[in-house]
């Protein structure tokens, strides 16, 4: 038997990163105790490593490698870059909140880091095998994340809910693969999109194929009607992990649809067409009306998330170039934005309060007018308000619609997101005309005070200059494997 | 960039400097600094003026762009200039009547608590009116012209404590709004059909957008260029104060002095007259249009000045002769006779301004007394403001070698070429108008300065001529009252504007005056034959025998006059029938729409009917949101079946 070495340089970030997360676990385990930042600082620098190795390992060009199941290309570096990038900032962002909840400790740091290299591999995946495997090693980090407050009967219960769920959605997608299998021949994505090209199999197996795959990729993005977890696994898990769950993972959600249905099923684009156009609809119909019945906030940023990510299908359903870099730029945008917000509500929490509810945003602007103007750009940017960076995030989306002929359809998007406008302009009214409930101070570490008024603030410098992120999004498409 | 093209861009943003310095940092560095620094940029932005217009003398003639603000399809948005002789003489005038007021302002003002605020407006008029006389397009314009007319706003009620200014405010930015309607209507209709909002290109297709026809009313075919032109003379109505939309400027009294010198008299008033000048390549393509504002011309020039006969406020007074001579400007718009319009618009500033900041003068002796009936005898206590106003007194009745004579005898002459429907009227109206305007004026001099003093004693006693910046500023600018007549030969004559104006051969009235005219001393011999001349000797004699002569006559005549006077003392009753029209018609309106459309269709059924379908679909959702892992998982199933259900059945 002849063993061929593979090339390792592509994978060097996702090796460097195993490495470091059982460095992450030894170290934790002989000095966890007396040095309880040795983890998040070891984190922080896995992290940092993985952006100097992936820069330093971008080759212009699609490469492959272990045979054809892992593919390096511009979409796989970029989505990285902005995976750690988002990580380090949800670390940056969580550690004092979790540090005073008792969860500063290697497990939450090596989960977060084996959730990344889950996404990173997601992201790098060119072979349904490699797909699953990232997925499966974030979902079960993000699983355990959830559950990791034991004495939280909200987080236990949230915990459970979605492990279930998320089984369920593993196995709709792994059916669906399986279809594909049968179908096709073949695992490997680029031989794959070769076979139907060909069109030598049976239409409908694949097609039931799809929509088992579409539906397990919902349940990822939370796209309606596969939201159902979202919701309460908001609400339960503790702050910090609903960040590190709204964010990143997004990310390479979209990194994942683009492998699956852009590249590999992107001939029959027709078929699930429109299966994406009623999950956009219905996910912006549930998310945007029923956050206005919500009371706590981070429920309501769940709905709020759903009909965001209703705006992505909307962007990828019309199926071309333009069309899936406008929906990675407002996959972007909204990491941005989710980052901001979320880091707003820990910013407020304090040991034993979680200023989750609505009212705990009452009068902010009399507390501190600082975080309640960056609170304001936050929610006038998801709301998609002008001069922030969220207008043209629903513009480009909508453009791609108006570009693959669905009139109706943009109108559609437009309203209802004029309903969201509510919810989010609610909170800015009680930050502003609404009498503080508390006076407690608001006293940020010196990074989380920097950090989080950067993003609020690239939040409006992005909407007065989106041109340099888009044209980053357009560049990441072009020079795929797509 | 070169270095004129700099130069260019320091006349303007020199006032805007010094704006930005007393508006933002005025407290900071105290009222001294805020009048220092912005008279300082002012002369800066007056030197550079001149400098730009000697320039242009040499015929350095520029026309482009310096910033591209945005792009729309085809159409774009620029900030640019248009520099050429018309251009280069409103600068001049502006900046130099405004560093005139400027500096005047220090004595006017002095001790008032809003001084630097004051001084911040003034400056960013100043820029707001060199921007838009500046400009090489349409939408810069709009920008000036609204800017100037914010500041205009911000001024009449500057004293904003008092009601009657803020209720002045607020009907000249109304009857403005009718005006810039008009105004912005005509800007649209010349970008739906030229497709471009620059001057230059404009003009260059006006000749083959005279051919076009559009249809407004169904059925009837109008000439393109007629609405184009009577739209954007509507926003030149409402700026320029003309019948019918005149009523706010009076009223615009309500502001301190220097500004109805500056901005209600001098410069701003003439923007709309400036507009149409530099229009003319469209203006003269639709005779519709000039007949239009021959007539509006003429009845504004007469029955304004009819009003200033019985008014007895100083500065009611001169606000009417300003309306008055406007009208001058416009009628000599209709005759084609640009030139004179501009030439009339020039030796106007000047002497208008001295009219008004004289008034002024008059008015800080008298502490804050306005009516002229508690005045007379003023001319031994204040020789220079006498003297001065003597001067703007002698221009402004047209008395030969005088500056308002020579403009104002060009502006008859022009119309008496004139051919068009409505030419006859305003020759009518402004001739008359000639004695009128002597009247006026000379009954506003006798019964401040001459006569036996009516104010009581405590006034009297303290009555003592004006600082020197105050009357520094009165005799630079009576001095120009004289001398800028003396220039009509090179202007109106000597092919001054060039290229800038445009007339057509058959409109020609200028060249056939200047075949008949023979020198400055050979229009004045010439002066002592004609109509006007006697018109301005009677009107002055009128006034002195009446309020000098035999003063119980007013009264009589008054008396003997009865609803005449009334209706010239009640302004024709234009302002009652605006209130009970327009503010009466549009409450009534209003009140209707509140109740039927708001409350019952709008709020009722629209807005919280879809509020409340939304709050119940809110809740509906809600409730399947149970909790329950199995409804969750069912959800979830029932997607993929109308998921696959969607291929199976579509």
């Amino acid at each position: 038997m002849n063993f061929l070495q593979p090339d390792f340089a592509p994978a060097y970030p996702e090796i460097f990163l195993l490495l470091m997360v059982c460095v992450v676990l030894l170290a934790d385990l002989a000095w966890g105790e007396e040095k309880p930042h040795l983890a998040y600082l070891l984190s922080q620098f896995a992290l940092l490593g993985c952006v100097l190795i992936t820069f330093a390992t971008s080759a212009p060009g699609v490469v492959y490698t272990f045979s054809g199941m892992f593919v390096d290309d511009a979409l796989a570096d970029i989505l990285k870059m902005m995976v750690y990038v988002t990580v380090s900032v949800v670390l940056v962002y969580s550690r004092t909140y979790i540090s005073t909840r008792g969860m500063l400790n290697g497990e939450f740091f090596s989960l977060a880091l084996f959730a990344t290299l889950g996404m990173m591999v997601m992201i790098s995946a060119s072979h349904f095998l490699t797909l699953y495997l990232g997925l499966e090693l974030l979902s079960l980090s993000l699983y355990a994340m959830v559950a990791l407050r034991r004495d939280s009967v909200g987080a236990t219960e949230a915990a459970i809910k979605f492990f279930v769920l998320g089984a369920l959605a593993s196995g709709f997608l792994l059916y669906g693969m399986s279809m594909i299998y049968g179908a096709t021949g073949s695992l490997n994505i680029a031989r794959v999109t070769e076979v139907i090209q060909t069109g030598a199999m049976s239409h409908t197996v694949l097609v039931v194929g799809v929509v088992f795959i579409v539906a397990g990729i919902s349940f990822k993005l939370s796209a309606a009607p596969f939201h159902m977890w979202a919701p309460d696994v908001y609400e339960g898990a503790s702050t910090a992990v609903v960040l590190f769950i709204g964010s990143a993972p997004k990310l390479a959600a979209f990194g994942f649809i683009m492998r699956l249905l852009a590249e590999g099923l992107g001939s029959m684009v027709a078929d699930w067409q429109g299966m994406l156009i009623i999950l956009a609809v219905m996910s912006m119909l549930i998310g945007n009306i029923a956050a206005i019945a919500q009371t706590n906030i981070k429920r309501m940023l769940a709905y709020s998330t759903i009909s965001h990510m209703g705006f992505v299908l909307l962007g990828v359903l019309s199926g071309d170039g333009n069309g899936y870099s406008s929906s990675m730029f407002y996959v972007v945008v909204y990491v941005l934005m989710t980052l901001g917000t979320f880091g707003m509500i820990m910013l407020l929490s304090r040991a034993g309060f979680e200023a989750d509810k609505l009212e705990d945003f009452k009068g902010l602007n009399r507390r501190n007018p600082w975080y309640a103007f960056i609170m304001l750009l936050l929610m006038f940017s998801m709301a998609g308000i002008p001069p922030t960076v969220g207008i043209y995030a629903k513009l480009s989306v909508l453009q791609a619609v108006l570009n693959a002929g669905y009139i109706w359809l943009a109108v559609v998007a437009v309203l209802l997101s004029l309903i969201g406008v509510f919810y989010y302009l609610r909170i800015v009214k009680l930050m502003y005309f609404d009498e503080p409930e508390t006076d407690a101070l608001i006293l940020p570490q010196g990074d989380v005070k920097l950090l989080l008024s950067a993003n609020g603030l690239a939040v409006l410098a992005f909407g007065f200059f989106p041109q340099a992120l888009m044209a980053w999004c357009a560049y990441a498409i072009r020079h795929s494997s797509i | 960039m070169t270095e004129m093209q700099k130069l260019y861009l320091l006349v303007p943003l020199a006032p805007l400097a010094g704006a930005l310095i007393a508006g933002l940092f005025g407290r900071l560095i105290g009222p001294a600094w805020s009048h220092r620094a912005t008279i300082a940029l002012m002369l800066v932005c007056v030197a550079a003026s001149v400098t730009v217009f000697m320039d242009v003398l040499k015929g350095n003639v520029y026309n482009g762009t310096v910033y591209t603000w945005m792009t729309s399809g085809d159409t774009r948005f620029e900030v640019g200039f248009l520099i050429d002789q018309l251009t280069a003489t409103m600068m001049v005038v502006v900046s130099f009547v405004s560093l005139m007021v400027h500096i005047y302002t220090i004595g006017y003002m002095h001790g008032d608590p809003g001084y630097q605020r004051f001084f911040s407006y003034i400056s960013l008029f100043t820029f707001s009116m060199l921007m838009l006389v500046m400009s090489n397009n349409f939408l810069q314009l709009f920008f000036g012209w609204e800017a100037v007319g914010l500041v205009s706003y911000l001024l009449i009620g500057f004293w904003y404590t008092r009601p009657t200014a803020i209720y002045a405010n607020l009907k000249a930015f109304l009857v403005n709004r009718v005006g810039d309607f008009g105004f912005l209507l005509g800007i649209g209709l010349v970008l739906t059909y030229f497709g471009t909002l620059d001057y230059a290109a404009v003009f260059a297709q006006a000749p083959q957008a005279a051919a076009q026809t559009i249809e407004i009313i169904p059925g009837s075919r109008w000439e393109l260029l007629s609405p184009i032109c009577i739209l954007l003379f509507v926003g030149a109505m409402g700026k320029s104060a003309q019948f019918p939309l005149h009523v706010w400027l009076p009223d615009s009294m309500e502001g301190p002095t220097p500004i109805s010198a500056l901005i209600h008299a001098a410069t701003m008033v003439t923007a709309g007259i400036f507009m149409v000048a530099r229009m003319s390549p469209l203006f003269e393509l639709s005779e519709a249009a000039l007949s239009v504002i021959l007539v509006i011309g003429g009845i504004t020039t007469l029955f304004m000045a009819l009003v200033a006969v019985v008014q007895n406020d100083i500065k009611r007074v001169v606000a009417y002769s300003t309306l008055s001579q406007l009208g001058y400007m416009t009628v000599a718009l209709g005759a084609s006779a640009y030139s004179a319009g501009i030439f009339h618009l020039m030796t106007h500033a000047f002497f208008k301004a001295v009219l008004f900041l004289g008034a002024g003068s008059v008015i800080i002796a008298m502490h804050h007394e306005q009516d002229m009936r508690k005045m007379g005898g003023l001319k031994k206590y204040m020789p220079v403001t006498y003297w001065t106003m003597f001067i703007a007194a002698l221009a402004s009745a047209g008395v030969p070698g005088f500056s308002g004579f020579f403009s104002k005898d060009a502006i008859i002459e022009a119309v008496h070429f004139a051919t068009l429907p409505g030419a006859g009227f305003a020759y009518f109206c402004a001739v008359t108008t000639v004695f009128v305007t002597a009247f006026y004026t000379f009954r506003l001099l006798f019964m401040t300065f001459h006569g036996k003093p009516r104010m009581d004693h405590h006034t009297e006693e303290h009555l003592h001529e004006s600082p020197w910046v105050v009357t520094l500023p009165l005799v630079i600018l009576a001095t120009a009252s004289i001398g800028a007549g003396w220039l009509i030969e090179p202007m109106l004559f000597g092919g001054y504007f060039g290229n800038a104006i445009h007339i057509l051969p058959q409109h020609e009235a200028i060249a056939k005056m200047a075949a008949e005219f023979h020198g400055i001393g050979g229009m004045m011999a010439h002066a002592f034959t004609t109509l006007p001349f006697w018109f301005s000797a009677g009107g002055i004699f009128a006034a002195w025998y009446l309020y000098m002569v035999r003063t119980n006559l007013p009264a009589r005549i008054r008396q003997a006059a009865g609803p005449l006077y009334t209706i010239l003392d009640r302004k024709y009753f234009i302002d009652e029938l605006y209130s009970w029209l327009f503010a009466g018609g549009a409450l009534a309106v209003g009140r209707g729409l509140w109740k039927y459309g708001d409350v019952i269709v709008i709020d009722g059924f629209f807005v919280n009917g879809s509020a409340r379908v939304v709050a119940a679909t809110a809740m509906l959702m809600r409730r399947f949101q149970s909790g329950y892992i199995y409804h969750y998982a069912f959800t979830m199933i029932v997607g993929v079946f109308v998921l696959m259900s969607v291929w199976l059945f579509v």
